[in-house]
């Protein structure tokens, strides 16, 4: 798939592809995303705000030029944040591709950083030359305003101009905790929302510190994703058992959204509050929670498509795939979108009785799977 | 001093201009009722200042006036804070200082005026939406913007053209935005202060008589009580 390389989040022309639970595809122009929800369906959206989380600086014992890349962090309290994970580059910047970016210095515990108004001590390394554990001297303040003067969003060479933080912030930005958009929110502005409730549709949000979505390093790469602390709202659990009763589906916004749900259903009954999401959602993830996702594209290999066959089969997902390249759909956090149903063949076992007879007792679902499958379909003109 | 409200406790308010004149006077008033307070001003060593004497609050040294710096404000205010119930747009340019006839006001003098007084408040308010909306959705209660308004804005007063339009425009945004933002449970309202003792009075009336003018700590305590109503509602 070609990268979207210039950072608007809804290009007017942007594409959706829509993957039914019985795994036909359905094209769409992404302005009519609303027309897929029905009434009693709950969309959430992850609100992090995106940290500008890349901080240029020197290595003081080396005096050597360092790009840190912060990417973790244990926890989402606003006043703990000396303690972060993170990657480190050598010489150079984003117009390089991460896989070609030259290697920090040597890095060991106690080497300190000056990051521009920030000092930094690298505690430990996380079991590579690249990965470490640093703290930031000073208060919370301090440090929050040397990394809002001084960080600049991580980016990616596939888009050239530097970004801004409004480029990476969706229109429901809060706390400042992720590392990188949770770009699957691009989609929404406050038309949409309005379109929503219009429908009958409720909006919750929850918080999740997304990291970072690629390293440049296999062996990092294959870390990911790595472990993410989120927050739910009770409001986002009461709106969730309301959708339950009324049986709407719940609609996640991206994998952090998917990430988020499944990793605090896990420990049932499903509850509000803090949660470190350690697990990796793939094939054989059963999904208490989500019954759709709207995310961007992704491509085969990267940890966020792994998080999409807990929705559909390879077959699906595969059909999908050639899809999206046949019809010049756009990856990367400024493409397009897909929306993927949880496929009525995956796994359900795990829901309680109620909840899975509120599946089979979905209004529409009937009319859906009658739908004439559409095996090469044509794009509809836009607008 | 009245009593401490029991609703302003650990509320999350935010207040630009917060260093001197009614922004000071609120800043010292919510902190001194319990709220949790984000305040953001131009000089830095001022914005040290008044941290220091109000401990617990938070100092964001920021031009809301600057596009570049809305953002990094508005990610200081969410992380100080933790989201935010209430943001208070009261940092304000005056315009030409002495004032001037319109007709004697450069045109940067009015972009600079409405950047500050329209542009500045428009652009972080936008860029908190996300925590004021969240607020409503956690709290079960409205979120709150106060933008701080003049009678300037609404009466023709010769002299204050650069001042009194961009205030105008300001105030007319506000009502414009209560009405988009009313199914959010997000409010947005306009305050007007009156003529008070401050610096920036000091400089449009020079001349004028302190006694015959209002202590920013009252119009504080009236902002307040709004404040305080509105939240409830």
């Amino acid at each position: 798939m070609k990268a979207a390389h210039r950072p608007i989040q809804r290009p007017r022309d942007a594409k959706l592809l829509v993957v039914s639970a019985s795994g036909l595809l359905q094209y769409a122009p992404r302005s009519e995303l609303a027309s897929f929800f029905r009434r009693g369906d709950l969309l959430v959206a992850n609100d992090a705000a995106t940290l500008p989380a890349s901080l240029a600086g020197i290595h003081l014992r080396s005096g050597a030029p360092i790009e840190v890349r912060l990417a973790g962090r244990r926890s989402l309290a606003v006043d703990d944040l000396r303690e972060f994970s993170a990657v480190v580059f050598g010489a150079g910047d984003h117009r390089t591709r991460t896989e070609d970016r030259a290697a920090p210095p040597p890095l060991r515990a106690g080497d300190t950083l000056a990051l521009g108004p920030l000092k930094a001590r690298v505690l430990r390394l996380l079991d590579h030359p690249r990965l470490v554990a640093l703290a930031f001297d000073g208060t919370p303040d301090a440090i929050w305003a040397g990394i809002a003067q001084h960080g600049k969003p991580v980016q990616y060479a596939h888009v050239a101009e530097p970004l801004a933080l409004w480029d990476v912030w969706t229109r429901v930005a809060a706390l400042p905790v992720a590392f990188e958009p949770p770009s699957a929110g691009f989609v929404i502005d406050w038309q949409l929302l309005r379109a929503l409730k219009e429908r009958g549709v409720e909006f919750a949000t929850l918080t999740h510190a997304a990291g970072l979505s690629s390293t440049g390093d296999a062996a990092l790469d294959a870390r990911l994703p790595f472990d993410e602390p989120y927050h739910l709202p009770q409001a986002t659990v009461d709106a969730i058992a309301v959708t339950r009763r009324r049986s709407g589906r719940v609609i996640a916004l991206g994998t952090t959204v998917t990430r988020a749900l499944e990793h605090a259903a896990s420990q049932r009954p499903l509850h509000a509050g803090d949660g470190l999401a350690d697990q990796k959602l793939g094939a054989d993830s059963v999904l208490r929670i989500v019954d759709a996702i709207v995310s961007g594209t992704h491509e085969p290999g990267t940890s966020h498509y792994e998080l999409l066959r807990a929705f559909a089969s390879d077959a699906v997902l595969a059909r999908a795939d050639a899809a999206l390249l046949a019809n010049g759909y756009r990856t990367h956090e400024f493409g397009d979108s897909v929306w993927v149903e949880r496929s009525t063949d995956r796994p359900a076992a795990a829901r309680t009785r109620r909840l899975h007879i509120a599946q089979v007792s979905r209004p529409r679902a009937r009319a859906e799977s009658s739908r004439p499958a559409v095996p090469l379909p044509r794009m509809r003109s836009p607008q | 001093m009245s009593s401490p409200l029991p609703t302003l406790q650990d509320l999350r308010v935010a207040v630009t201009g917060g260093t001197s004149g009614l922004g000071l006077a609120l800043v010292r008033a919510l902190h001194a009722q319990g709220a949790r307070v984000a305040f953001v001003a131009r000089d830095a060593s001022r914005v040290q200042r008044v941290a220091a004497e109000l401990a617990g609050t938070h100092g964001i040294v920021g031009d809301i006036a600057n596009k570049t710096d809305t953002h990094r404000i508005a990610l200081q205010i969410n992380a100080a804070l933790g989201g935010l119930d209430v943001l208070v747009n009261n940092a304000s340019s005056l315009g030409p200082v002495p004032l001037a006839l319109l007709a004697d006001t450069e045109c940067e003098e009015l972009e600079a005026a409405l950047a500050a007084n329209l542009v500045g408040p428009f652009r972080l308010t936008k860029a908190l939406l996300g925590s004021l909306s969240a607020s409503a959705r956690d709290r079960r209660g409205s979120a709150l913007v106060v933008n701080i308004s003049s009678d300037a804005a609404v009466t023709p007063y010769a002299g204050w053209g650069a001042y009194g339009a961009s205030k105008a425009a300001l105030l007319h945004l506000s009502r414009i935005w209560n009405e988009e933002l009313a199914e959010h449970g997000v409010r947005v309202i306009s305050f007007d202060p009156g003529d008070m003792d401050t610096p920036l009075h000091a400089l449009a009336v020079p001349d004028a008589d302190p006694a015959s003018l209002k202590r920013p700590a009252d119009s504080a305590r009236e902002l307040i009580a709004k404040i305080v109503a509105e939240v409830a509602a």
